[in-house]
């Protein structure tokens, strides 16, 4: 019992460790009795010109309320007009998540009066939702490389069409709110996921095959740093068949706060529960500063929504889209590419998934092995999302930003499978590229003299002329100090510039040396 | 009417400009009976404009005709206020789709009329700018209602001001009034004229309509405001064609109902004589005349009020005083207690009433018992129409009213509910199904 205790202690302080570090390693966080239960719901703004039932625009930097008509404003006497396109849009994406889509479908308001909602109420798919019954499967992967990666599918419950809200601004030192409006009316899927997954790594990994699709299907920006994709976490522990009380934790804006929240409030409940005491069932916020959980507070009177159906709206009827077309329209999905990858270039399902990761290495990836499908994938994986992220993290410049064409990194990866550079020098080559864009990596190579020194003889010479120079060293060896050997592998990459090739040079040397 | 003021614009014997100076001095000589409550700032620019047209020979269909539009329908740059404190300072910045085809055609918006606050009455008595007056019959200190909540738009044709007005009617709002004050009030099928502008009582059974003195007069307006509308997904194409329907229609030979459950309780002995004048006129030309049942009658009342509350609870949530309308100036410590204080100033006991009772039918633990249950009655009640024409009747003729316009005394009497339960009984039946009615 003692021993469990300690354990719980340590991976809570672990735990709220992590939480201090920008890369966080997910950890096995509960213990065998208790059973943590953790369901998603997602809201994705849908990625159209206008908004869901009004004709302004729905541009995330535009102007403050810039992008708001009449109706998005509540102004007495407008209706609503549903924008065809957005419903596409949320045909689309049940279809990939494998739904089944209700032919009719209805819209409600659902009640609630809040300073960034004019009408008063959302309007929102409450009883008759679009499609229901989908699937997601995505794959667990630990950053600790001793745990095995798993895949998951979590259930989908319903797939409805809502409005999202406007923007409450408060002003602390004027002590005022201010309302923007533009994103009132946008259009919003909200994905309904069973409480099928127990910690916060799978509740992320779920969010980034999510986004992954949307990457493909391009009905959601994915933005998750513009407020288009939020995700409220329902998280539970029980230690009996029942689920236990649940909270829900609101908005969460990243990945990495969708984790961390996550693991925090099933260590909070796991707490609570262990000193015999219960959990509150109750909306909580996430502290990104702090890195915890905490009450909101605003719901302490149990919220009745007063559903009502929307009487200025004609039910959504499918048989006035062509789902067919939808259908096939359905470009390849991440799960067909990870496979592909995996088959075809023999990545491993961590290389595979870093990869995927980052759209354009992905499409750089793809650029260079089909242009020369005879280069070693590993290699190439290896430039991309080490070498290349290396260069992209230090000038803080995103993957999607990165102007260098692929076929100078292809070329990288030539030049050091026929040698002509080292890897160190390939670093470099790889930096001057995002200074000297007009330059090709021979070139650079050419003009700093980064060449790889392969040649024989001329190796021969600069290990004689350090063994000559370095007697000391070349005495020590001999008499058996293996040390030296290091030393004087550092006074030949100090005389050419690292630039020589080691592995022929560290051979001779060892040759010189032994006889 | 219309017709004969067209000849006389064409004639050259009256100008736009002078109609509409007529018109206004009409307005102004008819102040008592409070018609009226803005008068539009832009009219005598518009007459003007109509005026220059005639002489140019490009007139549009209604050009220079005055036209008096009900304060629910948004008018630009016109204040509208639905007669409530909450949108008294709320000038719209775009025109109703039908005010604004009027407009297009030519008419000159003469300026706003009266109702009940929000259209919730049938009195046009709950209103800030005080009671309408019925045109006949009114004493100084004694007089009748005028019927509401369309009173001011009916007033203002009963009394000459203008030949047509707007009116909108979601329970009679249109055809009590337009029958207390004596003339033709059209409320048409939902879905066949748009809603766009008209601030909402009942989504789902208001109907934007024409008042005037002559049926041909209805037929003319309502061939130029009628069709789709893409900012109204319920309003629908018809392809009527008005004037073909208009001209060649006879009565004869149509087979009409008279529904014996609009025989009620309170039904009064001038009002059943004459129902039967009128069914005795038609029966001896060559349509038929016949007695049908329509049982769902009586509960249609007590369905309507239950889906009237839901719908106006929910509506009326966007008053807020937060981007428009009234608000309250007093310090507040929360958006709470702001809005709280806002709604109890600017709206009315009814308007509140409305919202309280259809908040509790509307929760969860309600929802089944009330509005669940009420949706069922009304396609109970649609469905008796349905029959009706299924066994290949053509029209119905019931009374509108119980009785004649009440004196102002009478009818204060009663509470609003009352008021409209009695009043409403024979005109709500056709709004919760949908159907036309004049």
């Amino acid at each position: 019992m003692f021993a469990r205790k300690k354990k719980i202690i340590h991976t809570f302080k672990k735990i709220l460790n992590l939480a201090k570090l920008s890369r966080n390693k997910s950890t096995k966080i509960i213990d065998s009795k208790w059973k943590s239960v953790v369901g998603l719901e997602i809201h994705a703004q849908i990625f159209s010109e206008s908004k869901l039932f009004s004709a302004a625009g729905t541009k995330f930097e535009a102007a403050v309320n810039s992008q708001v008509s009449l109706f998005d404003a509540a102004i007495p006497g407008t209706l609503p007009s549903l924008n065809e396109k957005c419903v596409e849009a949320v045909v689309l994406t049940a279809l990939v998540l494998k739904c089944n889509l209700n032919t009719i479908s209805l819209f409600d308001r659902k009640h609630y009066f809040y300073a960034d909602m004019p009408a008063g109420y959302q309007i929102t798919q409450q009883f008759k939702p679009l499609a229901v019954n989908g699937q997601l499967t995505f794959h667990v992967i630990d950053q600790d490389i001793n745990k095995v990666p798993y895949s998951k599918t979590s259930l989908i419950k319903q797939v409805q069409i809502e409005q999202d809200s406007g923007r409450t601004i408060h002003d602390d030192s004027s002590q005022t709110s201010l309302i923007d409006l533009n994103r009132a009316g946008t259009g919003l899927m909200e994905l309904v996921f069973e409480p099928d997954l127990c910690n916060g790594l799978e509740a992320s990994s779920l969010v980034k095959e999510l986004l992954l699709i949307f990457e493909r299907i391009k009905t959601c920006s994915g933005r998750m740093e513009e407020g288009a994709l939020r995700v409220d976490a329902n998280v539970s522990i029980t230690n009996s068949d029942h689920l236990g009380t649940r909270t829900e934790i609101k908005n969460l804006g990243s990945i990495r706060a969708v984790q961390l929240a996550v693991d925090y409030e099933i260590h909070r409940q796991l707490n609570i529960l262990k000193a015999g005491k219960e959990v509150v069932n109750e909306t909580r916020g996430w502290d990104s500063l702090n890195n915890k959980t905490i009450s909101m507070r605003d719901k302490e009177v149990l919220q009745d929504y007063r559903f009502m159906p929307e009487p200025n709206l004609l039910p959504i009827n499918l048989n006035l889209f062509d789902i067919n077309k939808l259908q096939s329209s359905i470009p390849e999905l991440p799960d067909a590419t990870r496979i592909n990858l995996m088959s075809q270039y023999k990545l491993d399902i961590r290389k595979t998934s870093i990869l995927m990761n980052e759209p354009v290495l992905l499409s750089m990836f793809y650029e260079i092995m089909n242009s020369n499908t005879l280069r070693n994938p590993a290699r190439v994986w290896n430039i991309l999302t080490n070498e290349l992220m290396t260069e992209l993290n230090i000038r803080f410049i995103k993957p999607s930003q990165c102007k260098i064409p692929s076929y100078f990194i292809g070329e990288v990866v030539d030049l050091l499978d026929n040698n002509t550079l080292n890897i160190s020098y390939a670093k470099k080559v790889i930096a001057k590229l995002f200074d000297e864009s007009d330059k090709s990596p021979s070139q650079i190579i050419e003009e700093n003299n980064w060449e790889q020194i392969c040649d024989v003889e001329e190796i021969n010479k600069i290990c004689e002329a350090v063994l000559v120079e370095n007697p000391k060293a070349v005495k020590d060896y001999r008499r058996g100090k293996v040390q030296a050997l290091k030393f004087l592998t550092g006074q030949i990459a100090k005389k050419t510039d690292h630039r020589i090739n080691f592995n022929v040079a560290l051979k001779k040397l060892e040759e010189l040396l032994n006889n | 009417m219309i017709p004969l003021l067209q000849r006389r614009l064409r004639d050259r014997t009256i100008s736009a400009v002078e109609l509409y100076a007529k018109t206004l001095t009409g307005l102004e000589d008819k102040s008592h009976l409070n018609a009226f409550v803005h008068v539009n700032g832009d009219g005598a620019r518009r007459a003007e404009e109509c005026h220059e047209r005639f002489q140019n020979g490009i007139q549009r269909p209604l050009e220079g005709i005055p036209i008096a539009v009900k304060d629910n329908f948004c008018t630009k740059n016109v204040p509208t206020t639905c007669a409530s404190k909450m949108l008294q300072n709320f000038v719209p910045t775009y025109d109703a789709t039908v005010v604004e085809r009027l407009k297009s055609a030519g008419a000159v918006i003469i300026g706003k009329t009266n109702l009940d606050e929000f259209a919730m009455g049938s009195g046009t008595v709950d209103s800030i700018f005080g009671p309408t007056k019925n045109v006949w019959c009114s004493k100084r200190d004694e007089w009748h209602i005028a019927g509401g909540s369309s009173g001011g738009s009916c007033t203002a044709v009963a009394s000459g001001v203008c030949t047509v007005a707007l009116g909108s009617d979601t329970g009679g709002s249109i055809r009590n009034p337009a029958s207390y004050c004596g003339i033709v009030g059209y409320k048409p099928s939902y879905g066949l004229l748009s809603r766009h502008g008209l601030i909402p009582l009942v989504n789902s059974m208001d109907a934007p309509g024409i008042i005037s003195k002559t049926v041909e007069d209805v037929n003319i307006v309502l061939s130029v405001i009628i069709g789709s509308d893409s900012k109204d997904s319920t309003c629908v194409n018809a392809n009527l064609d008005t004037r073909e329907f208009y001209d060649n229609f006879s009565i004869e030979n149509c087979r009409i109902g008279i529904p014996e459950e609009y025989h009620c309780e309170h039904l009064s002995n001038e009002v059943k004589e004459t129902w039967n004048f009128i069914a005795d006129l038609i029966d001896d030309s060559n349509s038929k005349v016949e007695k049908v049942s329509m049982p769902h009658t009586s509960v249609s009342i007590a369905t309507y009020s239950v889906l009237n509350a839901c719908e106006v609870a929910s509506n009326m949530s966007r008053y807020t005083g937060f981007l428009y309308g009234h608000r309250s100036t007093n310090d507040h410590e929360s958006f709470g207690s702001l809005i709280t204080a806002s709604r109890m100033e600017g709206l009315g006991e009814v308007v509140r009433s409305r919202i309280l009772s259809g908040n509790f039918f509307l929760l969860q633990s309600n929802y089944e018992k009330y509005f669940m249950q009420a949706l069922k009655v009304r396609r109970l009640i649609s469905d008796d129409f349905q029959q009706i024409w299924k066994s290949n009747y053509d029209f119905l003729v019931t009374p509108t009213t119980l009785t004649t316009a009440p004196l102002l005394s009478e009818y204060k009497s009663l509470d609003n509910r009352t008021q409209c339960a009695t009043q409403d009984y024979c005109t709500q039946p056709a709004n919760m199904a949908g159907k036309f009615n004049v």
